[in-house]
């Protein structure tokens, strides 16, 4: 039996995952995961390109559907309830569960629009109150100063920095309890990267935030716990601090200073 | 080392001769459009000696072998053609569409596999063979079905036209659909969005251009077809006044009178200038869809 490295959270626990299994057609992609997100805490996962990181936050609001073959075996549970039981309602799942993906992706449409979608497709909304939502998911992402004059305009003209501010508006709007972060800095420059990280850390306020990244320094400073992924297997899993000061196992140690990824 | 400077001057003249070989055929095709508007122009402009342009365009009276009193005037025509292009676009552009949409959307990859070449195999009927359809099956179907004493109305006409523009409008539609980036897709499904929503909200608008280039050609094709209507819609004169009755179009006329015209009389002329008159329908509408479209996409960035 091998040494088990993961540890256990403190607090309130938002997520389980059980013996997670993940395949894409007959190659396996994440190898029997377990592991315990907290609540409103923000959680890192970590490690080398085609680990399986971006697969995984997939696996929780089930974008991997999506995929023809992809199938996944073992338990996710959300407060408690498995997401994988057929009773499940795809469209309730991925409110709670909201994703803000690596490529800003706004629709061809304009601003306001961009951040209504979700309302508008969930339930009739007056036209005050969803200006009032609009309005304060844009401050919540620190956008509102420098677009209130062009709400009506279109999202595409906006920099790709604010674009994936926008998107995280998007998200914040249909007011999710989870926000997963699928590598949200990879394409956009220093100084928007250090907007996002500054509101990701406003966020674990109100939400429960997991974030893909591959860049370590970005994980060491917006998140509270760290999960190092290798070759689709959960290696580490622990409070930030402790993995990156005085990780328990070699390869983690191997991977954070450098040695390989 | 190697030399980065030009060897000879062979290479450019094969450049330069490519670019002339490209930039000739593209022209071509300006040349083509202008040479048949000149042709009409010219060949139609003697039949207003004899007529007046407003009666022409404004008298639904056409009988131009009358030996008393020829008349020519076209807008009962104009009006039978405009009904059976709309008629066939009201009924191919929803189907097309949602055709479209379960191609790209819901069919699997083995279904679409087969289903799309089948569709776009429609498109090699030939239209007399449309038209047979026509005055075999639908024809009868319509008569028995509205209690008329003969199918062949616009109607009719409409039908046939509306399959012959499915092809056209199910094949472009679906490729500007599938196109749609899927981050699209996944943002719309990840806010919550069902597939339903996210095909009416997201995908249809980002297609548009696709969609509506797609019912464009599907009209240029209904709107100059001549075969089918000719034998499927009964060729009455009278001005229409519905879809029950027998219409002729612009096209049809043509057809059908230019072989028996004797050559250099107004009537000749006249019917040159009803190509001139479909013509000049066809370019505007297209126009048309062109400057909505390049309103759509500047309204976008």
């Amino acid at each position: 039996m091998e040494k088990s490295y993961i540890g256990i959270p403190e607090g309130q626990i938002k997520i389980q995952v059980e013996n997670l299994h993940l395949y894409y057609g007959n190659k396996l992609v994440l190898k029997n995961i377990s592991m315990s997100i907290p609540e409103k805490k923000v959680t890192a996962i970590i490690g080398p390109s085609g680990c399986g990181k971006s697969s995984f936050v997939r696996v929780l609001n089930r974008m991997n559907d999506l995929i023809p073959e992809a199938r996944t075996e073992g338990r996710v549970l959300i407060d408690g309830e498995n997401i994988y039981d057929r009773d499940v309602d795809l469209v309730a799942l991925r409110k709670k569960v909201g994703l803000v993906f690596q490529k800003p992706n706004p629709f061809p449409k304009s601003i306001f629009d961009n951040i209504a979608y979700g309302l508008k497709v969930g339930r009739r909304c007056r036209r005050e109150e969803l200006e009032a939502i609009v309005e304060k998911s844009l401050r919540q992402a620190a956008l509102w100063e420098e677009v209130k004059d062009r709400l009506h305009q279109s999202a595409l003209a906006l920099s790709g920095g604010q674009q994936q501010r926008l998107c995280i508006a998007r998200a914040l709007a249909v007011e999710p309890e989870i926000i997963l972060f699928d590598e949200p800095c990879s394409a956009i420059d220093p100084i928007a990267t250090a907007r996002v990280e500054e509101l990701i850390h406003q966020l674990k306020k109100d939400y429960t935030v997991v974030i893909v990244t591959h860049n370590m320094q970005q994980a060491a400073r917006v998140s509270d716990y760290t999960a190092f992924l290798w070759l689709g297997k959960l290696i580490e899993f622990d409070r930030t601090p402790k993995i990156f000061t005085n990780p328990a196992c070699k390869l983690t140690e191997d991977y954070i200073t450098g040695r390989f990824g | 080392m190697t030399s980065v400077k030009k060897k000879g001057i062979l290479g450019d003249i094969k450049e330069s001769l490519i670019k002339t070989l490209f930039q000739t055929s593209g022209m071509l095709a300006i040349i083509a459009l202008m040479g048949i508007f000149a042709l009409l122009l010219y060949t139609s402009v003697p039949a207003f000696k004899e007529i007046r342009l407003k009666e022409f365009l404004t008298s639904t009276r056409w009988d131009p072998t009358s030996p008393e009193k020829p008349e020519y005037g076209i807008l009962a025509m104009i009006a039978s053609s405009i009904m059976v292009t709309t008629g066939a676009l009201l009924i191919a552009f929803p189907l097309g569409v949602a055709v479209a949409a379960y191609l790209s959307d819901l069919a699997s990859p083995r279904v679409r596999e087969i289903l799309k070449p089948v569709i776009e195999l429609l498109a090699a009927i030939p239209s007399v063979v449309v038209g047979f359809i026509g005055i075999t099956i639908t024809g009868p179907l319509i008569s028995t079905i509205f209690k008329l004493n003969h199918g062949l109305t616009a109607l009719n006409g409409s039908i046939l036209l509306a399959i012959m523009a499915l092809p056209t409008i199910i094949s472009i539609s679906e490729d500007s659909l599938r196109a749609v980036p899927l981050s699209y897709t996944e943002a719309s499904l990840a806010l919550g969005a069902n597939r339903w929503q996210t095909l009416i909200r997201v995908k249809i608008p980002a297609a548009i251009s696709g969609i509506v280039a797609s019912l464009m050609l599907g009209l240029g094709r209904a709107v100059g077809e001549t075969m089918t209507v000719l034998m499927a819609t009964g060729n009455a004169r009278a001005f229409p006044r519905g879809f029950l009755q027998s219409v002729r179009t612009l096209t049809a006329t043509i057809a059908i009178e230019l072989g028996e015209v004797p050559y250099y009389t107004t009537h000749y002329y006249a019917l040159f200038a009803l190509g001139l008159v479909l013509f000049i329908l066809a370019f505007s509408v297209n126009l048309t869809a062109d400057i909505i479209l390049e309103k759509q996409r500047t309204k976008l960035q």
